[in-house]
């Protein structure tokens, strides 16, 4: 034990500070939550065995585990960003409900509501666990257990603040609800750890996004949970958006439980960050839920990005898509893990889980592993995996037509993206997102490997 | 060129409903090594066969290497069964014999040729009909290699890998461990230090084999291992189609077999291996059984070579077996086709590894798996695009069959792909016998068994047809036998 203490003796010390200088009104329960999670974190540490690591198996996580992170315990007092800034961070559209949080921080100051809903709440989880406990503690750490995970129980440990969603039986929210968690620069690396907590009650509906944004162009790292549960006949839309800085360290898990005929849609886009790592799973736990999982990944220079998504099929009738798509440039690295489990009471499944990859570069790397797990016999199961360039013979034909090549590519790796980007359902953020990913489009670097 | 006829053990009906009909045991004293394994037993392997010092310094090399393996066996695959004590196993056993090994076909055991001509075996004059050129191993040691006039005409080598040691220790040494080192994994490193004995096959330049080469693999003393070693070197220019079959008697306790097979070829050559898998399986509970712990390797070494595997596995109660290629010459072809079946509590993990260096490799994988009764079965695949792999195109299929709902279904492919010229595609789906096909099928008075019978013939087809023709006809009557009372 006094060796882990010594290995991790920055986050022992940030740990015992925010224990320390916790608030009064902290309840009990968070405390021991912190502390069961602190010293599963001490046991477990970071994944970062080379051998035998299956889950971590094409991303080695020594550059988190080796590097020193301040943890800032406030809101940054001096400089935050205007709330003009903010706004140029993330998407944005009037109406919508906006939670903005700086280092971790809740801040009030940047957050907009307008107006409170019957049956909706929509707060910063540290006052949330005060304000209304009963609604929280239920919930909380109950679907990302931090019994197997390092980086879950190092959260967990350093459990604060973040947001909380909850959505009484059959009421709709009336507005997209942004969440915008934002790191700024500083003056030594900093580390972060946002929670998010989404509780949909029977036949509600809420739609969020949640967005990982930085103006820096420096190092830190971010370690986040999101829980969501999707009650019973509800219908849930996410979006999860990571626009870091290049230098950054992002590991998100992102932990689902759907109930009986419940509906979970979300879609994932992902740029920026030195190594990101999205871990996601789904568990259908009703009869008839249905889940889509998509994600679009545009990575750059030395960039790498790691997908483990999981959509396990506990009971009968359930439907899942799972779709991601890469676009691979300079010399960097994507990863795909894939498992769709069937377990044996879930006949009549229909499961489909696809990853396509456009590799542009000839540095770049793609690791794709799309699996499969079936032991029910009762069940249309299937999964594919592409990879490879733009075809030739469209580029060809599209020159032909007037076009450059450059444009003609950038048409084509668009309509490629265009594909994850159309799934969302709300408009003002499609609108955002293809805009962004439109301006991103790598193009110049593009290479023809011989004749069509 | 002769036709060749293979065996015709299994395609006489009233053979068929016996259960598993291979399950004799031949009593033939055996010259057995002590339990357990040390350097001395790899020495006493060494000294039965009358190695030079190379083979035994590499032995126990791969003995030494084996033994700082602290991770022990590979846990990685989806299979499960109790720890294996290696100390508990006999490394070798032959049948006692004359130093010099039987001379003629009358010098051969009369037992040992009773169990071969149960089997099914043309090792005596019928061999020469069927126009193949056996090398039996029984329990390690080759008992007698048939044929070998004729190859011998054309230059080939086709004998015992210890006879090969001794008469072509060249070639042997150019090759041996040159695709599957001896430090590769778990089992290819006690195979290295322990293997008894094997088969080896050269084919020289710009020759076509004329007929099949065929090995064929029995484990028959109880508590044995059976560690052999093959060894196909196809020279410039050449083509053998090599056929392996395996059937085993029944044992209680598990069998542990870990085989090493490699290939070689060189530029415009081409190897063809096919592989007939029916070692014991265990009883309706799972008790016993083989464990085929096998490595196999194919070395596409020259420009425009090609190395083609296919596998129909149905026994063993566990399978742990990834045929590969390293598609290292530029324009190589590498491919797989296989069937693997598991029943009652057999688990298989099986797949392939194509792995693409030169320019415009091409690779191939088409598995089909068949689930049934308790039964766990797992593709497991790589397919790895190096960026030296210009134009390098892969094609992955895998489906799998469900038959009841106790058993389960698995797919991972790993695919790596570090070239953006290449192409690669993969593709996958699981499902049940349709119900809509089954009654179509009754309908015009079929049974249900042998409805299910030619609907999963039918999944199978496309594998089958890569088998020689009777081959086939072995394979498609073994699935038959091995699913009988899961339906219906």
């Amino acid at each position: 034990m006094t060796q882990t203490l010594t290995k991790y003796a920055g986050y022992h010390e940030a740990f015992q500070a925010l224990e320390s200088s916790a608030p009064k009104s902290t309840p009990p329960w968070l405390h021991e939550l912190r502390r069961q999670a602190w010293s599963r974190f001490q046991q477990l540490g970071f994944p970062t065995a080379r051998r035998g690591n299956e889950k971590w198996k094409y991303t080695n996580v020594a550059p988190i585990a080796s590097a020193a992170f301040s943890h800032p315990a406030a809101l940054p007092s001096g400089a935050q960003p205007t709330a003009g800034r903010v706004k140029q961070l993330g998407p944005s559209a009037p109406g919508w409900t906006n939670l903005v949080f700086v280092d971790g921080h809740y801040s009030p100051a940047l957050s907009t509501q307008p107006g409170q809903a019957p049956g909706i709440v929509v707060d910063n989880l540290s006052k949330a666990t005060v304000s209304s406990p009963q609604l929280v503690q239920p919930h909380l750490a109950r679907q990302a257990g931090f019994e197997d995970d390092g980086f879950i129980a190092l959260n967990t440990a350093f459990l604060q603040d973040g947001a909380f969603i909850h959505v009484a039986d059959n009421r709709t929210a009336p507005a997209m609800i942004n969440l915008l968690f934002v790191t700024t620069e500083g003056p030594t690396p900093k580390v972060t750890f946002p929670r998010v907590l989404v509780v949909a009650g029977k036949g509600s509906q809420v739609s969020l996004v949640e967005t990982y944004v930085s103006p820096a162009k420096s190092r830190y790292f971010i370690n986040t949970v999101t829980e969501i549960v999707v009650g019973d006949g509800a219908n849930v839309e996410h979006c999860r958006l990571l626009l870091e800085s290049p230098e950054a360290f992002h590991v998100g898990n992102t932990r689902v439980y759907q109930g009986q005929d419940s509906t979970f849609t979300s879609a994932g886009f992902f740029r920026g960050a030195a190594l990101a790592r999205n871990d996601f799973q789904v568990l259908l736990d009703g009869t008839g839920a249905n889940c889509t999982v998509n994600g679009l990944y545009l990575t750059t220079d030395s960039q790498h990005v790691d997908h483990l998504i999981g959509i396990d099929h506990a009971k009968p009738h359930g439907t899942s898509r799972l779709l991601y798509k890469g676009i691979l440039d300079g010399k960097s690295k994507a990863v795909f893990g894939g498992t769709v489990m069937v377990r044996k009471d879930a006949q009549k499944t229909d499961a489909r889980q696809t990853d396509k990859n456009l590799l542009l570069s000839p540095d770049a790397e793609v690791d794709s592993k799309p699996s499969l797990l079936i032991f029910a016999d009762d069940v249309k199961c299937a999964h594919g995996a592409t990879a490879g360039h733009i075809d030739a013979n469209t580029v060809f034909y599209m020159q032909s037509r007037g076009l450059d090549l450059a444009t003609a590519s950038r048409m084509l790796i668009h309509a490629f993206a265009r594909e994850v980007i159309d799934t969302v359902q709300a408009e003002p953020l499609r609108d955002y997102l293809d805009g962004l990913f439109s301006q991103a489009m790598p193009a110049s670097s593009l290479r023809f490997g011989g004749t069509p | 060129m002769v036709t060749p006829k293979v065996i015709s053990r299994t395609t006489t009906s009233e053979a068929l409903d016996q259960g598993y009909k291979w399950g004799f045991s031949i009593d033939i004293d055996s010259d057995s090594a002590p339990k357990g394994l040390n350097e001395d037993i790899v020495r006493f392997i060494s000294a039965k066969k009358g190695e030079p010092e190379w083979m035994l310094e590499w032995r126990l090399k791969a003995f030494r290497f084996w033994l700082r393996q602290k991770q022990g066996e590979p846990a990685w695959a989806n299979i499960h069964h109790p720890v294996i004590d290696f100390q508990d196993i006999i490394y070798y056993s032959a049948p006692s014999s004359k130093k010099d090994g039987p001379k003629s076909l009358e010098d051969v055991d009369p037992e040992v040729r009773a169990a071969f001509d149960k089997l099914g075996i043309p090792l005596n004059e019928q061999a020469k009909l069927a126009g193949v050129a056996v090398d039996a191993v029984l329990d390690s040691v080759s008992v007698a290699t048939t044929y070998q006039g004729m190859l011998e005409k054309a230059g080939i080598i086709f004998c015992s890998m210890s006879e090969a040691v001794r008469k072509h220790p060249d070639l042997v040494r150019k090759y041996l461990g040159t695709v599957v080192p001896y430090t590769d994994n778990f089992y290819a490193s006690l195979n290295s230090a322990v293997f008894s004995d094997g088969s080896f096959a050269y084919i020289p330049k710009g020759t076509r084999c004329p007929i099949e080469l065929m090995t064929y693999f029995r484990i028959n003393t109880a508590n044995s291992g059976q560690f052999e070693r093959t060894l196909i070197v196809a020279d410039e220019g050449s083509y053998v189609s090599y056929l392996e079959g395996c059937t085993a008697p029944i044992r209680k306790e598990s069998q542990l077999h870990a085989a090493v097979v490699e290939l070689v070829t060189l530029d415009n050559a081409e190897i063809k291996y096919s592989t007939l898998q029916n070692w014991y399986p265990g009883d309706k509970e799972g008790n016993g059984g083989v464990y085929n712990f096998v490595t196999k390797r194919g070395k596409a070494q020259g420009r425009n070579s090609k190395i083609s595997w296919t596998q129909v596995e149905t026994g063993s109660a566990i399978t742990w077996k990834y045929p590969s290629v390293i598609l290292q010459g530029d324009n190589s072809v590498g491919e797989f086709y296989s069937v693997a079946l598991v029943n009652n509590y057999q688990q298989a993990d099986t797949g392939t590894k194509m792995i693409h260096i030169g320019k415009n490799t091409r690779s191939t994988i088409v598995a089909k798996g068949i689930s049934a009764g308790h039964g766990n079965n797992t593709y497991r695949g790589l397919v790895k695009i190096m960026p030296s792999a210009d134009g390098a195109r892969n094609f992955s299929q895998c489906d799998s069959l469900l038959v009841g709902d106790q058993c389960g279904a698995h797919t991972t492919p790993y695919i790596e792909v570090r070239n953006p010229t290449a192409q690669m595609e993969h593709e996958a789906s699981t499902s049940k016998v349709s119900d809509d096909q089954l009654f179509y099928c009754q309908s015009r008075g079929m049974s249900v068994e042998d409805a299910h019978s030619m609907i999963i013939n039918g999944f199978c087809r496309s594998i089958f047809q890569e088998l020689p023709f009777e081959f086939a006809m072995e394979a498609s009557q073994l699935l038959k036998v091995s699913l009988e009372g899961t339906v219906g």
